[in-house]
């Protein structure tokens, strides 16, 4: 079972430029599952068991989201809604995701210079985490140190490359403080994303 | 013939008059009796016949009765019937003993006439129980157990009657001694018949008539099973509105239930309304002017009496403040059965000419009393009798009735079960019906676009109607049905096209779906992600293809005879969606890898 769950939430998958190369890196890593969620439920018809079983079997759990409005995009929230469930992540009997690790992977359409104060966004991007950070702390996973991709959709080919080089090091680094040793390539899951 | 015209004639003049006027149906029945009758304008000459004749209203009226009352409701009311029936009779009975007694009567006659006179019309007072929707609240169920009791009691009163006379008792009671298929015996045996029959044979005899393409063969059979058993009942001496009621219970269970109601209620509407004309036609006004003190006095008394009894058994039963009241008031007037009895108490001489012809037109008077109370009680009641249906209800009607139980109906249903919502579901085709019903499902055979099935199947009480019927034609006639009957109540209906669809609209139907046009929808999206969209995306386009093509169904108007005018103004719809579609798919591609959050890009 792959110890590494990528929940990808982009509406369009496949005409992101920044979103599919991230993906491409992640699903690349090895023992990864993709489940892409405007794929799966298109209708927001979210199936809440089936999202359940995938999360009980990850430790490191990632989401593969753009900034939608300082936030995530709509599905991801609702995702949230469901099937992080009372009695099941939180609450009387809900510790089905204690101990495992929560990580924001995600790209921005604007610059590091755009999210400061006198910037366009006024704020740092460090500045919208904490409403996806303290839900998973409340479900009491461990956070990680979101991995943002700025100006993703301007970058070009080699660009592109490099970011896609950078996050698998840094989720390479992340599986081995975490003690998830990659399994070979071979047995790597199909990323769900079309290429 | 020309009795069935002025029969007609005469109710279709005086029940709308005595409506306008509030008195009810049952009195303008009787008005218009007493207007055709010997003592009116004399066109009848023999009530009498009439009379008989038309207590098949009474038959099938008990019969109606007997199909809303399942076996199960019967029998828990069984010490309502035994108990407060009995209890009824007796306080009655006494209390107008006595008044006999002091008049100086027979002790004989006294008992006889209290007996007879303790008698209310089952006729009367359940029609204005249904008049006022009582019927299933406390006061009609228990107004209803004491009918039902006296309808059993008659029976063997009729034989206390001619045994009590000195005279002929033979006479009186011809059946009785000499006849070989009466007695007990042959009674019990022919109530065990009726069960039998009811529970084995009628139902698959029904379903094969039901199978047949000529629908009013269905009726034919639903008439001939009321006949048939009031018949065998008459035969072995025990009451026909009995075995009726009992053959009506047996049936209560069945599917089949709505379909025999509004088959037989407009017969039952029309020989219940004869039966008041026939009773108004024989009373001997004559008396009223010979002797108009003795019979307006007795009439006050045996009507006070009887109420006042009532209300003391009520009080007794538990039924107390207003619904007390509303009881005494509704049984107080005496019973058609109380003529029959007077009759035979005349025959056997336990009452005098005299006494037997003023006890009976002071029972038929009674009759007319009771509307007039029933006005009274009203008047002193207002606030509380309007308060009253609503909370007495017992049986909560299914709050969907879905007619059309096809592969479209059947989903809904599924999905309303699977909410707790188990709706009343109507279809007309016997193998459905049959099919449905082994699946566990409350389904009713019938056709839905007849007012009275609709009505039978509550849909006056439903919070919403699902018409899935497949058929065009059919489903818009119910729906403008049930636009005109029940305005008020939420349509939600299956439309064949989208010129069906344009018409519902038209109807002002809340909720008008096109049979095709979601599963159509869903198909375009699957194609569309086989040439590698993203399901959202497609989502997204058959989301804004539904929006426009709605938009044009529910604001165009379909002309039914210019079908052109519609394609033309279809295709300039469809031409400018297409152009609006690619305008955003080439803005969308020019933009490709530029989008912000705020366009999925």
């Amino acid at each position: 079972m792959p110890s590494t769950l990528v929940i990808l939430a982009h509406p369009r998958p496949s005409q992101s430029l920044a979103t599919r190369a991230l993906c491409q890196a992640l699903a690349d890593a090895g023992n990864v599952e993709v489940r892409s969620l405007y794929a799966l439920y298109p209708d927001f018809d979210i199936d809440v068991a089936a999202e359940q079983r995938a999360l009980a079997q990850a430790q490191l759990v990632v989401w593969l989201a753009p900034v939608y409005w300082y936030s995530v995009p709509a599905l991801l929230k609702h995702w949230i809604d469901q099937v992080l469930a009372h009695g099941w992540a939180f609450g009387p009997g809900g510790e089905a995701l204690q101990g495992k690790t929560a990580w924001w992977v995600t790209s921005a359409g604007g610059g590091p210079a755009d999210y400061q104060a006198g910037g366009v966004h006024q704020r740092a991007l460090q500045d919208f985490v904490p409403p996806l950070e303290q839900t998973a702390r409340f479900c009491g996973m461990r956070w990680l140190p979101p991995h943002v991709l700025y100006r993703g959709h301007q970058l070009e080919e080699a660009a592109l490359r490099q970011a896609r080089e950078d996050l698998a090091l840094t989720l390479a680094r992340h599986r081995q403080d975490l003690g998830l040793l990659p399994a070979s390539h071979a047995e790597a899951e199909t990323p769900a994303t079309p290429e | 013939m020309t009795q069935a015209i002025l029969f007609l004639l005469a109710a279709l003049l005086f029940v709308p008059l005595a409506l306008r006027v509030g008195l009810g149906s049952v009195l303008g029945y009787l008005l218009a009796g007493m207007a055709i009758g010997p003592v009116g304008l004399g066109l009848v000459s023999d009530p009498e016949a009439i009379l008989h004749v038309s207590e098949l209203g009474v038959v099938l009226m008990l019969f109606v009765i007997g199909l809303e009352l399942e076996p199960k409701r019967l029998w828990a009311m069984r010490g309502a019937v035994l108990g407060g029936g009995s209890l009824q009779m007796v306080v009655c009975a006494a209390l107008l003993m006595a008044l006999g007694l002091l008049l100086g009567w027979t002790w004989q006659a006294a008992l006889v006439a209290g007996l007879a006179l303790s008698l209310s019309s089952t006729a009367i007072a359940v029609a204005l129980l249904q008049e006022r929707n009582l019927m299933l609240a406390p006061v009609g169920q228990r107004g209803f157990a004491m009918l039902l009791w006296q309808d059993i009691a008659a029976i063997p009163m009729l034989g206390l009657a001619a045994v009590l006379g000195a005279a002929n008792a033979a006479d009186s009671a011809p059946q009785a001694a000499a006849d070989p298929f009466s007695g007990p015996l042959a009674q019990v045996a022919a109530v065990v018949a009726v069960v039998v029959l009811g529970r084995y044979l009628a139902y698959p005899a029904m379903r094969f008539v039901a199978r047949q393409p000529v629908r009013e063969l269905f009726t034919g059979f639903a008439l001939l099973l009321v006949l048939g058993v009031a018949a065998l009942m008459q035969r072995v001496g025990l009451s026909m509105g009995l075995g009726a009621f009992l053959a009506g219970v047996l049936l209560a269970s069945s599917e089949y239930r709505h379909a025999l109601e509004s088959d037989i209620l407009p017969f039952k509407g029309l020989l219940l309304g004869l039966f008041f004309i026939a009773v108004g036609m024989s009373m001997q006004l004559g008396l009223v002017l010979s002797a108009p003190l003795q019979v307006l006095l007795g009439l006050m008394a045996v009507v006070a009496l009887k109420a006042l009894g009532l209300w003391l058994v009520a009080r007794w039963l538990g039924l107390r403040g207003p619904s007390g009241k509303l009881l005494a008031v509704l049984l107080s007037q005496v019973g058609e059965f109380a003529f029959v009895v007077l009759a035979a108490a005349k025959a056997s001489t336990v009452l005098s000419p005299e006494q037997a012809d003023l006890l009976t037109l002071i029972a038929a008077l009674s009759m007319v009393s009771t509307p007039l109370l029933l006005m009274l009680f009203d008047r002193l009641n207002r606030a509380d009798a309007q308060a009253l249906p609503a909370d007495a209800m017992d049986e909560p009607d299914s709050a969907v009735v879905l007619a059309g139980f096809g592969r479209y109906g059947q989903i809904v249903a599924r999905t309303l079960l699977g909410a707790g919502i188990k709706p009343t579901v109507i279809d007309h085709d016997a193998d459905t019906v049959d099919m449905a019903r082994r699946f566990g499902y409350k389904v009713y055979f019938g056709d839905a676009t007849q007012m009275d099935l609709l009505h039978a199947a509550g849909v006056g009480r439903a919070k919403a109607m699902v018409v899935a019927i497949d058929d065009v034609d059919q489903a818009n006639r119910l729906v403008h049905q049930l636009r005109q009957a029940y305005p008020g109540l939420p349509i939600v209906a299956r439309a064949r096209d989208a010129v069906h669809a344009m018409a519902l609209h038209d109807a002002q139907v809340h909720h008008v779906q096109r049979e095709l046009l979601e599963s159509s929808l869903r198909s375009a999206r699957a194609t569309l992600e086989l040439l590698g969209f993203d399901a959202f995306h497609a989502r997204q386009l058959a989301d804004e293809f539904r929006r426009h093509s709605n938009q044009f169904v529910s604001t165009e108007r379909a002309n039914a005879e210019d079908l052109d005018d519609i394609v033309k103004r279809a295709r300039q719809a469809r031409e400018q969606f297409e152009k609006q579609q690619q305008q955003d798919l080439t803005r969308q591609a020019s933009r490709r890898g530029h989008a912000g959050w705020d366009e999925p890009g």
